[in-house]
């Protein structure tokens, strides 16, 4: 057995399996020499970890890679990875989010500590649930999509695998990053820049891995969900590299300077802030629903036009709408003008891309009574619209007088991450699990249900109480008494806060409470089980396989 | 005759990458990179400094706590901002921001202004336990600043990095950086230097009310005590041609 093992580790591998055990090699070598000379604790501490996961990495490949591996067929393993990921992380996003809501309720919860206050804690729910569980939702559905709709297996050995475990470090750097205090203050791209380094190679990785498979494809055509997925991880990468350029204090310190300030940085982190919505949490996801809705519904695209008008136009006019994040700032006003103006026109594309999505179900409708994986994917699309159209409406000036700064925004996020990313990731998990574990069908289709149910509930607290509590704030705000004075102290405007905070968190209660039903769900379906009250009728919901 | 048919892009994935990445990039060129070149994005201003070693470091601690999740500082050109924090913020008194701490969500007030607005010894006290002196305030307690000694040894690195991205600090500033820190908590010590390399306006005393410690807590209070103070609005003319839009 001991022997076995053994030639196994000494046994023949590629030699891209060797390449790859020199450079982790390499970066164990420097990240112990880093630990060394760390001048901050943070900075010794991700130094370790990454030593460690270097190590991990070499001892993986050395198990794993031989020439005698089996590479035919599609690459689904990574796919069952990336489904138990995106669980996990989700749980932990949901929770820090139910946690920092009733924070704002109740502040005796920060406790004083560093660790656990408000400022800290945010950037870990909204890193989290973004990049966390949407990253992982996007890139096991895209190395899915890609290969079906390619018929050719995901390109690259280890590459694939490199992308998957890169990107969970990339997370582990960075949430412990931010308890830490390790942060540039830079919304949705707080990790320092060694994190951001990281995540610049993983990516591009990832980007090599979904080119090489189009490359290899035997299909003629690139399939529409490709062209999103591709739009999306492109775009990232520029914005990424482009936010993150910063010169370190030291490469022993964890704490870097922005390499732009004042009005451009403010316009740079907002291209990239408003992008991230727009490529990460719309492209991204647009190319699930692209994939998964047809097939689902088992009905083709409403239109290949209209698909074709869809991406161009959606790409092309995001970019512009950053600068409706800085309305009446200092920001010249051409540059905010022009935001608003995109943002505005953004609203046709959207919508064409919403219909082109609903109308899809033309034919099968009657689905929606008996499928709630399809409900799920549908009221998904239904509350991208109404976020679409929300924000346009946010984007002009006068109504961003108001909204901005308040609660209005926080409730526009929600509607459209907890709406449209969280019930379309949902969506597509809870159809590739059955197809990737091999089973015929959920573990239970009514805790989808009353996951559907929970979640829904919870989303109609969350952002009504929002828009009271944001409508509220913005008019106190700026309310003025019969003398002409300001007739409200901010304090005040806090205090008129607390109950809708309480409903709020009330109603993130209610959304993790669905998430939890459904990594439960998911991983009994893994264990190939289905729910004894629901063996008989089994036959009548089968859930189309791949 | 040459058709075009969108099948060309579809069939081939180089063409529909490079076709992406140009789309996606129009957007960002148009409006980033004029703002580095068209003079009056950012029109100097009497009185803008860089932040003292001291100030810098207080800045620092103000990003590690993610204060800017729940605090903005941008006054907005609105009447009612203006009623309520004083002179809408200038394009310069954030230049020397790497990065900017603009904002986007008021769960606290606007602090672009809060300089001066509140005793040294107000902040210690809101510091230690918001509500202690704000009974609805929802603020997290930060007692542990007080007891938390500053990191003086590492300023220098961070003044360095800065005028690395272009903050106008000379050689003194730089060597000077840990002597400029301490010596701005010192009243009876010597501040010859540190006026001499950041003007006579900057506030020096010990902002934490414990002498015998250099403690975050000095360096975030000396921070926000000056933030919004640098521009004398009693001689600011907006209307002058230099400063109009």
């Amino acid at each position: 057995m001991m022997a076995a093992r053994y030639s196994n580790w000494m046994g023949q591998k590629p030699l891209n399996a060797w390449a790859m055990m020199g450079l982790l090699a390499l970066g164990c070598l420097y990240s112990v020499v880093v630990a060394l000379y760390a001048l901050d604790v943070p900075m010794r501490f991700h130094a370790l970890v990454f030593a460690a996961a270097f190590l991990a990495g070499i001892a993986v490949i050395a198990d794993q890679f031989s020439v005698k591996r089996d590479t035919s067929g599609y690459n689904d393993a990574i796919i069952r990875y990336g489904i138990i990921a995106s669980m996990i992380w989700g749980v932990v996003g949901f929770a820090v989010g139910v946690y920092i809501a009733f924070q704002l309720a109740y502040p005796d919860l920060n406790f004083d500590t560093a660790w656990l206050n408000f400022g800290r804690l945010r950037p870990l729910h909204t890193s989290a649930v973004i990049f966390a569980f949407g990253g992982n939702v996007l890139i096991c559905s895209s190395f899915w999509v890609v290969q079906r709709t390619c018929r050719a297996r995901l390109a690259g050995d280890i590459a694939p695998w490199f992308v998957f475990w890169g990107y969970q470090l990339f997370i582990v750097i960075a949430g412990t990053g931010y308890l830490m205090g390790v942060t540039q203050s830079r919304e949705y791209a707080e990790p320092e820049w060694y994190a951001d380094i990281w995540l610049t190679i993983v990516w591009v990785t990832y980007l090599a891995v979904f080119m090489g498979t189009l490359f290899k494809r035997k299909e003629p055509h690139i399939y529409v969900a490709n062209w999103f997925y591709l739009a999306f991880i492109v775009t990232i990468a520029m914005l990424h590299i482009g936010n993150n350029l910063a010169v370190p204090a030291s490469i022993f310190s964890s704490k870097s300077v922005a390499l732009f300030s004042g009005t451009q940085d403010a316009l740079i982190q907002w291209w990239y802030g408003h992008n991230a919505v727009g490529f990460f949490l719309t492209a991204g996801f647009l190319g699930i629903m692209y994939y998964f809705v047809p097939k689902r519904a088992e009905r083709p695209v409403y239109s290949y036009r209209l698909s074709i008008l869809h991406f161009w136009s959606l790409i092309f006019l995001y970019i512009w709408a950053g600068p409706h994040h800085l309305h009446y700032t200092a920001l010249p006003l051409w540059a905010q003008t022009l935001g608003a103006t995109f943002s505005i026109m953004l609203w046709m594309p959207s919508w064409g891309g919403m219909l082109n999505g609903l109308l899809t179900l033309k034919g099968a409708w009657d689905k929606l009574r008996t499928d709630p994986v399809i409900r799920m994917l549908v009221v998904s699309v239904a509350f991208y619209g109404m976020s679409t159209f929300e924000g346009p409406v946010m984007s002009m000036h006068w109504v961003n007088g108001l909204s901005h700064y308040t609660d209005w925004t926080i409730g526009h996020v929600h509607s459209g991450a907890l709406g449209w990313v969280g019930f379309v990731s949902f969506g597509a998990l809870y159809c590739m699990t059955p197809w990737v574990f091999g089973t015929k069908r959920l573990y239970s289709t009514a805790l989808v249900e009353w996951h559907f149910w929970t979640a829904t509930f919870g989303i109609l607290l969350y952002i009504t109480s929002m828009w009271v509590s944001g409508i509220m704030q913005g008019l106190m705000w700026r309310a003025y008494d019969s003398l002409g004075f300001l007739e409200y102290s901010f304090v005040e405007s806090v205090e008129a806060m607390h109950p809708y905070y309480v409903i709020r968190g009330l109603g993130g209660l209610l959304f993790l409470i669905g998430g939890v039903i459904m990594a439960y769900n998911i991983f009994m379906t893994a264990k190939g089980r289905v729910r004894a009250s629901e063996i008989d009728a089994s036959a009548a919901v089968a859930v189309p396989a791949e | 005759m040459f058709k075009f048919s969108h099948g060309i892009i579809e069939k081939n994935a180089s063409l529909l990458f490079v076709l992406t990445l140009i789309v996606v990039s129009i957007g960002g060129l148009v409006e980033i990179v004029p703002l580095f070149w068209i003079k009056s994005t950012i029109e100097r201003v009497e009185g803008v400094r860089p932040y003292t070693p001291l100030e810098l470091a207080g800045r620092n601690i103000y990003v590690r706590e993610g204060c800017y999740t729940c605090h903005s500082q941008m006054i907005r050109s609105l009447r009612s901002e203006v009623d309520r924090y004083g002179h809408y913020s200038l394009a310069a008194e954030s230049m020397y921001d790497h990065p900017f701490q603009w904002g986007s969500k008021r769960t606290g007030p606007d602090l672009a202004r809060v300089g001066g607005k509140y005793s040294d010894e107000w902040h210690q006290i809101h510091m230690e336990n918001p509500r202690s002196i704000v009974p609805q305030s929802v603020m997290p307690g930060y007692p542990f600043l007080a007891e938390t000694r500053l990191d003086v040894d590492g300023i220098e690195n961070v003044v360095r990095a800065n005028r690395a991205v272009g903050v106008p600090y000379d050689d003194a500033m730089v060597e000077n950086a840990k002597a400029d820190l301490l010596a701005q908590l010192d009243p009876f010590g010597d501040v010859d230097g540190l006026f001499e390399r950041y003007g006579e306006n900057v506030a020096v005393r010990d902002f934490d009310g414990n002498p015998r410690m250099v403690s975050e807590l000095d360096a975030l209070i000396a921070y926000l005590q000056m933030l919004g103070t640098l521009v004398d609005f009693s001689a600011y003319d907006a209307t002058i041609p230099g400063n109009e839009r």
